[in-house]
């Protein structure tokens, strides 16, 4: 379990380094999913095998799809590629880099000084484990969850309505029409200068 | 002798058991090809393929050595990385599900307790093949068929999952050999019959079968996601949807109906029964049905399959609560 677990952890940083570093957004994207299942394999090595299968249920197998699908429609030539490069000079990145090396560093320092005296290959736990402390000690904050969930259903759903929106648009365009032509009839004098206008329109494209 | 411990024993006999259960899946994968031809031919009142060898049983050779020996073009315009992944996935995608499907007590691959998940798992990421080759093509059919295919299979996956977890609730595991040990009595088609029914929906809308094959849809696309492979890499795109219908064929059996379970006859051959009568299934929904409207599938799966599901898993648990309140 324990290669296992460093094999993984080595793959998904790897990974992660080559979606920062590269410079093809949908090969980016490619590492990126590399690199969660990645993860997935570190939990399944740590015993978390029902987070592990959700890492790629819903993480690889769903919002990675939503992503490349996007990256996909965008259609990004070759100008999308040079633009990234332009973006990975250093002073885009140094800043970043060194407040994480901070971090990095205080990490090592805990995990050095500190007792820790975990065990990668600890019990299993197993799916209803998992369900019993969603719906016991974190009831709440699930609860939150799917409200947060029902309400960005609710926008999306909203945004998405088609008919109705049409309707109403349709509608408008023909109060328009219907006032311009009371216009149009209102005031006879104009005519003959509009079909003029339109009688040269009509002979340059006969000519184009 | 020494070496030759029960361990190294029990080892070798799941690799053998493996490799027989992948053999017999590609093979019956390929074979599927002619039978299906036959089988539509029959049911459409016509011949089919009956030249090559007796019955037509030989036709299979004559279509493998015909891809095996095409041409196998990348073009020029393609994403070489991904088009070469893309089959690959197809087809490793869904072998890798065989894994978790229990054939008899003895025989199977892999005891997982997340099981089901597994599948589910391994279906999320069979979408890829089917994106990645629609866009690494570099072709507008190619591309809508990837975006109509991604789109489908991400809508159907929903309550593919849902219409299982009123199976998972009632026997209390993801596991799927205690999935069939709890259907020793009652098969899982009765208490959880609006779970098979959509299972089933959502099974072939998964495949990219008849009746939605949207994503190749012959008439518009000119084929969809792979109308630029050739030879072997189209090959096994087209051998990974019959092992698609295979391998929801032994799902189907797992789930709802009894697994090996049966009177009379060994395990095996009722598994090998059930999933060939799905199987059979599988291609006379092709015979009989036509092609919905695309926004017609989309609407179908969110409006009357997503919460037919949710109100099933609803009632189940209910019921479990009922019946027995102490667990």
């Amino acid at each position: 379990m324990q290669i296992a677990f460093y094999l993984s952890g080595l793959v998904a940083i790897l990974a992660t380094l080559r979606v920062v570093t590269g410079t093809h957004p949908v090969h980016a994207l490619l590492y990126l999913i590399v690199s969660l299942i990645a993860v997935a394999m570190v939990f399944f090595a740590l015993g978390a095998p029902f987070a592990g299968a959700l890492e790629i249920i819903v993480y690889a197998g769903a919002i990675m799809v939503l992503f490349v699908f996007v990256v996909m429609m965008l259609n990004l030539g070759e100008s999308a590629v040079e633009q990234e490069r332009a973006w990975l000079q250093p002073k885009a990145w140094v800043g970043p880099a060194v407040l994480t090396a901070v971090l990095l560093i205080v990490m090592i320092v805990t995990l050095v000084s500190g007792d820790y005296s975990g065990t990668i290959s600890g019990e299993t736990l197993t799916a209803k484990m998992v369900g019993i402390s969603l719906f016991g000690p974190y009831l709440v904050i699930v609860e939150l969850a799917a409200m947060l969930l029902l309400a960005a259903l609710v926008a999306a759903s909203h945004l998405g309505r088609s008919d109705a929106h049409d309707e109403a648009d349709l509608a408008r365009d023909r109060q328009r029409e219907l006032s311009e032509q009371a216009q149009a009839s209102a005031r006879p004098a104009r005519e003959t200068p509009i079909d003029a206008s339109q009688d040269t329109r009509s002979t340059q494209e006969g000519k184009a | 002798m020494s070496w030759w411990t029960p361990q190294v024993e029990a080892t070798l006999i799941a690799m053998v058991q493996a490799v027989v259960i992948l053999l017999v899946v590609v093979i019956s994968g390929a074979l599927l090809s002619m039978v299906e031809r036959r089988l539509l031919a029959l049911w459409q009142d016509r011949y089919g393929p009956n030249r090559v060898g007796p019955f037509g049983l030989l036709q299979i050779a004559a279509d493998m050595i015909k891809i095996f020996f095409k041409e196998d073009w990348i073009p020029p315009f393609a994403d070489r990385t991904f088009f070469v992944l893309a089959p690959a996935i197809a087809m490793a995608s869904l072998l890798l599900s065989f894994m978790v499907i229990p054939i008899t007590p003895n025989w199977g691959v892999a005891d997982l307790n997340i099981g089901i998940l597994f599948f589910f798992a391994m279906a999320g990421i069979n979408v890829y093949a089917v994106l990645f080759a629609g866009w690494a093509s570099g072709n507008k059919y190619a591309l809508l068929g990837a975006l109509r295919a991604s789109a489908q299979t991400l809508s159907y996956e929903v309550f593919m999952g849902l219409a299982v977890m009123g199976i998972v609730a009632m026997t209390g595991s993801f596991n799927m050999r205690d999935i069939v040990n709890a259907q020793e009595n009652v098969w899982f088609i009765v208490p959880q019959f609006f779970g098979f029914c959509t299972f089933i929906i959502a099974g072939i809308a998964v495949t990219h079968r008849h009746p939605f094959d949207q994503p190749e849809a012959e008439q518009e696309l000119a084929d969809g996601y792979h109308i630029e492979y050739s030879g072997m890499k189209w090959g096994m795109f087209f051998v990974g949807e019959y092992i698609g219908i295979v391998l929801m064929s032994a799902l189907l059996v797992t789930l709802f109906f009894g697994g090996w379970h049966g009177p009379l006859l060994p395990p095996i051959v009722w598994f090998l029964l059930k999933t060939i009568f799905f199987v059979i299934l599988f291609v006379l929904l092709r015979a009989a049905l036509p092609r919905p409207r695309y926004d017609k599938v989309m609407n179908f799966g969110w409006k009357v399959c997503l919460p037919l599901t949710l109100v099933n898993l609803l009632i189940t648990g209910a019921m479990i609560l009922l019946i027995d309140p102490a667990t």
